[in-house]
């Protein structure tokens, strides 16, 4: 078998690895004791979390009057928080099934923390919406449940509805794509336990995987069909989260550009959420080798580009409140800039539409420090890009006497640190147990993608794999 | 009486070239176990391509028609509501606000139904004992299972170590 491969081509797996190499890596972290770092920051957003549920419980327990809602403004964080979150949520399944699809090599370093990262996200996501149903234990109305109340059907026409759709498909499909790439990473890690309890907590989750070649064929046909349906449902889910808004008659949510614009957005801090992580992880667990700074290149020009599209975005926005002519929308769209609000939207603004193109420069984007903080700085604009749109267009009524303004509660603050706290506490117990690389598939690209593999390729000499090779 | 050999090698493209050498001897390669798929290896040993993707079909299809058919009853024949003065009374018309719906339904069945047929049909389900030959298959070695008569044993073994075999177990069926 002849591989052809081009000499632009940098290798995606630094230094001499071979197969076992890579096992030992990957492993690593999960046989090995945590440090003192994971400790430290495990223990912030531990408390940070508690401070969460604390809020929780009370939002639950006295009602969602603990919010700083009022009759104007009747949705503001907790719905900011719900969409930041599932943007955030949009990065995982794009980077394992669109990728896939693509055929793009680089995806196998990043694709299993970035889904984890999706799954976590999805989750905490879903905690607005039922918070603010208030009544949480009456949550199984959103399902089409035969009931006593004269038989009364959920609203199919709703966009509301199609969301509970959307969320639990994407939450659930992602959920399982994830979990059957995992399956035979588990495998090996339960092949290779030592202690009792870990080879049967390995063995139950590894589902007795054998790796037999009837299986990889099944393995790789299901990853592709679920590759294929993931793909049209990332995005649908950010669309449809953009109609709740879009179908209203509110100047600044009724806009027909919503669903492209709200996709560029959630795939913009998806993969700023990525890059966040991603520089994190592969210093702490020592991943240097398998997490190049051509990876944070390849994802910082996607950041570059879906932050542009969602720039062009927010112009038409701003253009089309005007030439429609329409009083509200241009009204809505001028106190949106200059109103109480401004500074919302400034740094909405800086943050989103500026900050991005700083990636051109090749320099910059290779540089992983300037990566880190910039990919905060995209997280940051992105929340204050739903508070804009959501509170500043509601918070002036039709009537002026109806205006108002927002001011969060203690609540409101520990419901969106605390979602920060109970993520973060979810990964790192992720990043302990789990392998946080896909470990065979990173495999199947050493032969074409090694470093030492491509020297040996390019020199016209036999590529080995394996340890101590005579082959 | 026959016996089962396992040959473990330490290269996929040793181990696909070693299998094509078997079958052209006219020898069966009952199974190969790896840590990752290798390409190639189903055509050589004569594993056929799985039909798992006209099953997601059928469960999409199922799915679809679910979808549709609970709508239409929940919201045109059981219980019409007049909402924003959208049609009530005919499915066509009122099918462009049930397209979400009937598209995340049909994703969620094909999905979960796909996926339930992949444990079952491979056999594997939480907590399975798992029954590769040897654990290093999951690391970094490959093992082609081979069933032969036993008269033919050291002929085998021998054409086995030929096409760079590492290790050679064997034990009988």
């Amino acid at each position: 078998m002849h591989h052809v491969e081009a000499d632009i081509r940098e290798p995606l797996i630094l230094g001499n690895k071979t197969y076992h190499q890579i096992t030992e890596d990957v492993c690593a972290p999960v046989e090995g004791k945590a440090g003192k770092m994971w400790y430290m920051v495990f223990s912030l957003a531990a408390l940070l979390a508690l401070w969460g549920v604390g809020c929780i419980f009370y939002t639950v327990g006295v009602g969602i009057g603990v919010w700083g809602l009022n009759k104007t403004v009747d949705w503001a964080w907790d719905i900011t928080n719900f969409v930041w979150w599932v943007g955030i949520g949009h990065a995982g399944t794009l980077i394992s099934a669109v990728l896939l699809l693509f055929r793009q090599r680089w995806r196998m370093a990043i694709n299993r923390s970035a889904e984890a990262m999706t799954i976590f996200a999805v989750i905490m996501a879903a905690l607005f919406p039922l918070l603010h149903m208030g009544r949480i234990w009456m949550a199984y109305w959103v399902l089409p449940l035969p009931n006593q109340f004269g038989s009364l059907w959920v609203n199919f026409n709703s966009p509301l509805l199609w969301d509970v759709f959307a969320i639990s498909t994407y939450f659930s499909v992602s959920l399982v794509f994830w979990y059957i790439g995992l399956i035979p990473d588990f495998a090996t890690i339960r092949d290779r336990a030592v202690k009792p309890a870990a080879k049967k907590a390995y063995s139950i989750m590894a589902f007795g995987w054998t790796g037999s070649a009837k299986h990889w064929n099944r393995f790789e046909e299901v990853s592709l069909v679920l590759a294929g349906l993931a793909t049209p449902l990332v995005f649908s889910v950010h669309s449809i989260v953009s109609m709740d808004f879009a179908t209203s008659v509110i100047p600044g949510w009724h806009t027909t550009i919503f669903p492209p614009y709200f996709v560029a957005g959630a795939v913009f801090s998806g993969f700023a959420m990525v890059c966040t992580l991603m520089l994190v992880m592969r210093k702490v667990l020592h991943l240097e080798d398998y997490i190049l700074v051509k990876h944070i290149e390849y994802m910082n020009i996607i950041i570059m580009l879906t932050g542009s599209m969602v720039g062009v975005a927010y112009l038409s926005e701003l253009f089309i409140s005007w030439y429609s002519g329409v009083e509200y929308e241009g009204y809505a769209f001028m106190n949106r800039a200059t109103g109480w609000y401004w500074w919302s939207y400034a740094a909405m603004m800086t943050c989103n539409v500026v900050s991005p193109q700083l990636m051109w420069v090749k320099k910059w984007r290779r540089n992983l420090t300037f990566t880190f903080i910039l990919s905060i700085v995209v997280n940051i604009g992105m929340w204050f890009e739903r508070f804009v749109i959501i509170v500043t267009s509601i918070h002036r009524d039709y009537v002026p006497s109806s205006w108002n303004l927002f001011h969060p509660t203690f609540v409101d603050m520990g419901l969106f640190l605390g979602t920060i706290g109970i993520f973060f506490v979810l990964y790192l117990l992720y990043a302990r147990v789990f392998p946080v690389l896909a470990l065979n598939e990173v495999k199947t690209i050493l032969r074409t993608t090694g470093e030492s593999q491509l020297k040996q390729l390019r020199a016209g000499e036999h590529i080995t794999v394996a340890e101590g090779s005579k082959h | 009486m026959s016996t089962v050999i396992y040959a473990m090698y330490d290269d996929d493209h040793v181990l696909l070239e070693g299998a094509k050498k078997v079958v052209a001897k006219g020898m069966q390669v009952k199974d190969v176990f790896s840590p990752f798929p290798v390409h190639g290896i189903d055509d050589v040993i004569g594993v056929r391509k799985t039909r798992l993707a006209i099953c997601a079909f059928l469960y999409g299809l199922t799915g679809m028609t679910l979808a549709l058919i609970g709508m239409r009853y929940f919201m045109i024949v059981d219980w019409p509501m007049n909402i924003g003065g959208k049609p009530n009374f005919d499915l066509m018309q009122n099918l462009p606000a049930f397209i979400p719906v009937t598209f995340e339904f049909t994703v969620f069945c094909t999905a979960h139904g796909m996926a339930i047929t992949y444990f079952l049909r491979n056999k594997t389900l939480p907590g399975m004992k798992a029954k590769n030959p040897d654990p290093r298959t999951t690391d970094d070695k490959f093992v082609m299972e081979i069933h032969v008569d036993e008269s033919k044993e050291a002929e085998t073994i021998a054409l086995l170590k030929e096409t760079g075999a590492i290790e050679i177990n064997k034990k009988a069926a």
